[in-house]
């Protein structure tokens, strides 16, 4: 069984009388271990899609399994458990919080799954050497650059040990250069074995994951898999490596 | 998330609005400052009241009033005998369940005199010795009246301290305690010899107040001396009661009364008789038998009834209950805007954090664990001002103790700043409720879009 299975699910806004369908009947697997990119122009349902698929939004219609849970009916609370454990974000806009230091933020899902503090600061400073901001620990987001707020975004994503990470275009407010590393970061998360879907406008970005999916005004257009073409960067772990465990 | 990291992270939150957050707690501060103050003041009567209850003779004492007669006597009422020195004979005896009784034959428009000095006695009444007990005096100085006094209506007197401080000099004045015995003073133009003092009368503060002043070098005590008249501090029933000149009972009624009142015929009605009984807890039993012998007397016309402390302890307790219940509603109100005020902070709070709310959304926080933080966020709010209400209460009574100084000096609680700080505790957790759901329900991706 695949970690996500999506099975004809829509997402239809009602504005005025009109009906604007962000997705219409997408179904779509992911495998655990896979590194995929969602690609479209804008407004096409990229963001709708991964909101689904992360549990922060629930479809008008269809089903949705994740890591053998049915989620289209779950309470709000049901959704707040699974997005603590079992999913990390990365947004465009790093969303850290202004008023903690990089430390509490990397520790704030884990102060929601009631980890002791010891425990906490310890799996924080794992995450943060993972993403090799050790030395700024005690700062602010602000006393930080675009990358490195991405790069403590990702360290938070990681630190509750989810079983699949989204990103909704991760580079879009990063120089090309900045953008770069996050890329390869995300490249390295996903070569020791994390389940990564990156979503993206670009398609020179989509190019580093092995499998793309392309969507089009809410419907999916073209599946693209390189893995069988042995591109792979991520599906398969050649060393054998256990993915880091932040712990 | 745990309790004491909510907590936390409420102070926190208050800390970095430290201005705004001083502001919304402005209104719990008056609050509970005007409620802890207001039930200081209202403290300070009720122990005042039930000074002055002591200082007029005690729980105990029953007066026995005259009263206008019931309305199935009403032609009767010219022959109503009034209190006179036959009821307190019959009462003697055949009341045994009286202990005290007290006879006062008062005497009107009384000016004493001597030399160039006046005074104007609160009462200058003829009694029994009985009387000390009675009205709780204690003899300080000399002696009181004799049988003989009693039966030779001897011209002697005995006074409170009042009247020795207008007569003779207060020791704050003279520097000295002048001791009168012996001295001869005029009652309406009739020598009188003072043959006792009684101590003087005066609230613990008062009390603690002077001997302050006593230890303190002279020069401060030669400045002028505190106006210590009606109106100014000092309890009135202790003024009152050192305002008291006293003389045997017969000596009123020969040389005043018998000697004819304006229209020339002597009344022999007594201006008060009291009462005290043998065991309070008998009190009805003992009243019951004094109506009795008074009906006799009397004559069957009920012109009298009696008034217990009882009543006067009710009447007292229900000024304070009114009292309370006017200052708890102000205070209510004040911090029932405080809460508005507090609620208002917290939404503005919520608004400008949307955002923050949908990350914490999406990293896990359920609408339970948001609830809690905007609620406890609130009661922080509160319980700071509370506390600081509380701190401001001290300086509340200070200040008013120095603008408007009384007798009764307001007391502190720790009731009512337990009750103080539990409402705005409360009033910060329903203020917090509306926020608390409003934040909680917030939709993560709503929130995460917000601008
Ligand atoms: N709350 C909403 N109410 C109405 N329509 C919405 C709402 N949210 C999204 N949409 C619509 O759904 C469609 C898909 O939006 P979505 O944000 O998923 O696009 P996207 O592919 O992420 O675009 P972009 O690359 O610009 O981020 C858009 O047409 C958008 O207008
Ligand atoms: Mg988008």
């Amino acid at each position: 069984m695949a970690l996500v299975e999506l099975r004809n699910v829509s997402k239809i806004y009602q504005l005025g009388g009109e009906e604007i369908r962000a997705l219409d009947d997408v179904s779509l697997d992911i495998e655990s271990g896979e590194f995929i990119s969602i690609i479209g122009p804008s407004g096409s349902g990229k963001s709708t899609l991964m909101h689904i698929l992360g549990c922060l939004d629930s479809p008008s219609k269809g089903t949705i399994c994740l890591d053998g849970v049915m989620i289209q009916d779950a309470s709000a609370r049901q959704l707040a458990a699974i997005r603590n454990r079992k999913i990390g974000f990365v947004f465009q806009f790093f969303n850290l919080l202004p008023k903690l230091n990089v430390t509490q933020n990397v520790e704030l899902p884990m102060i929601y799954s009631g980890i002791g503090s010891a425990e906490r600061k310890k799996r924080a400073l794992a995450a943060l050497e993972s993403v090799d901001l050790v030395n700024r620990a005690k700062h602010r987001p602000s006393q930080l650059s675009g990358g490195q707020q991405q790069r403590v975004a990702i360290a938070r994503a990681l630190v509750n040990d989810p079983k699949i990470i989204f990103a909704d275009e991760p580079t879009g407010n990063l120089d090309s250069h900045t953008g770069d590393a996050i890329l390869t970061l995300f490249r390295r998360l996903s070569q020791s074995g994390r389940t990564i879907v990156l979503v993206t406008h670009d398609p020179e970005i989509a190019a580093v994951t092995p499998r793309r999916i392309e969507i089009r005004d809410g419907k999916i257009a073209v599946k693209v898999d390189l893995t069988l073409a042995g591109l792979a960067g991520g599906r398969r772990n050649p060393d054998g490596a256990e993915p880091p465990k932040p712990a | 998330m745990p309790l004491f990291n909510t907590i936390i992270v409420g102070l926190k939150e208050v800390w970095t609005h430290k201005f705004r957050s001083f502001l919304t707690m402005l209104g719990i501060i008056l609050g509970v400052a005007s409620l802890v103050g207001m039930s200081a003041i209202i403290k300070g009567m009720e122990n005042g009241m039930k000074e002055a209850m002591v200082a007029m003779g005690g729980a105990d004492k029953v007066l026995l009033e005259q009263q206008d007669v019931p309305v199935e006597q009403e032609h009767l009422a010219d022959q109503a005998p009034g209190r006179t020195m036959a009821d307190v004979q019959a009462l003697k005896q055949t009341a045994p369940l009286l202990r005290v009784i007290s006879p006062e034959m008062g005497v009107n428009n009384v000016l004493l005199t001597r030399g160039e000095k006046t005074a104007m006695p609160s009462e200058c009444v003829g009694v029994w010795p009985a009387v000390v007990e009675m009205n709780m005096h204690t003899l300080e100085h000399g002696r009181f009246f004799t049988e003989i006094d009693e039966e030779q209506a001897s011209p002697v007197c005995v006074i409170g301290t009042g009247i020795r401080d207008e007569l003779f000099g207060s020791p704050e004045q003279v520097g000295r305690e002048i001791v009168p015995v012996g001295e001869i003073i005029e009652i309406n133009s009739q020598p009188f010899t003072i043959v006792g003092m009684f101590e003087r009368y005066e609230g613990e503060r008062d009390k603690k107040e002077r001997e302050l002043a006593k230890l303190k070098p002279r020069e401060e005590l030669a400045g002028p001396s505190r106006q210590r008249g009606w109106g100014g501090k000092g309890n009135w029933a202790f003024q009152r009661k050192n305002m008291t000149i006293y003389m045997p009972l017969n000596t009123a009624w020969i040389r005043f009364r018998a000697a004819g009142d304006k229209d020339g015929i002597p009344d022999p009605r007594l201006s008060d008789i009291d009462l005290k009984v043998e065991d309070l807890g008998e009190l009805e039993s003992a009243l019951q038998q004094a109506r009795n012998v008074l009906m006799l007397t009397h004559r069957g016309i009920e012109d009298f009834g009696f008034r217990t402390q009882e009543n006067q302890l009710e009447s007292i307790n229900q000024q304070i209950r009114n009292a309370r219940m006017s200052g708890g509603v102000i205070a209510a109100i004040s911090l029932l805007v405080g809460g508005i005020g507090i609620m208002n902070i917290m939404l503005a709070s919520i608004n400008e954090r949307i955002r923050e709310i949908g990350i914490c959304k999406a990293v896990g926080a359920t609408g339970l664990s948001v609830f809690t933080q905007v609620l406890i966020e609130s009661m922080v709010i509160a319980t700071l001002g509370a506390v600081l209400g509380v701190v401001a209460s001290f300086g509340f009574v200070r200040i008013l103790d120095m603008v408007m100084p009384t007798a009764n000096s307001p007391v502190i609680t720790p009731g009512a700043m337990l009750i103080a700080v539990a409402f705005s505790i409360g009033v910060g957790i329903v203020a917090g409720l509306f926020p608390a759901f409003k934040a909680a329900r917030l939709h993560p991706i709503q929130a995460l879009r917000y601008e």
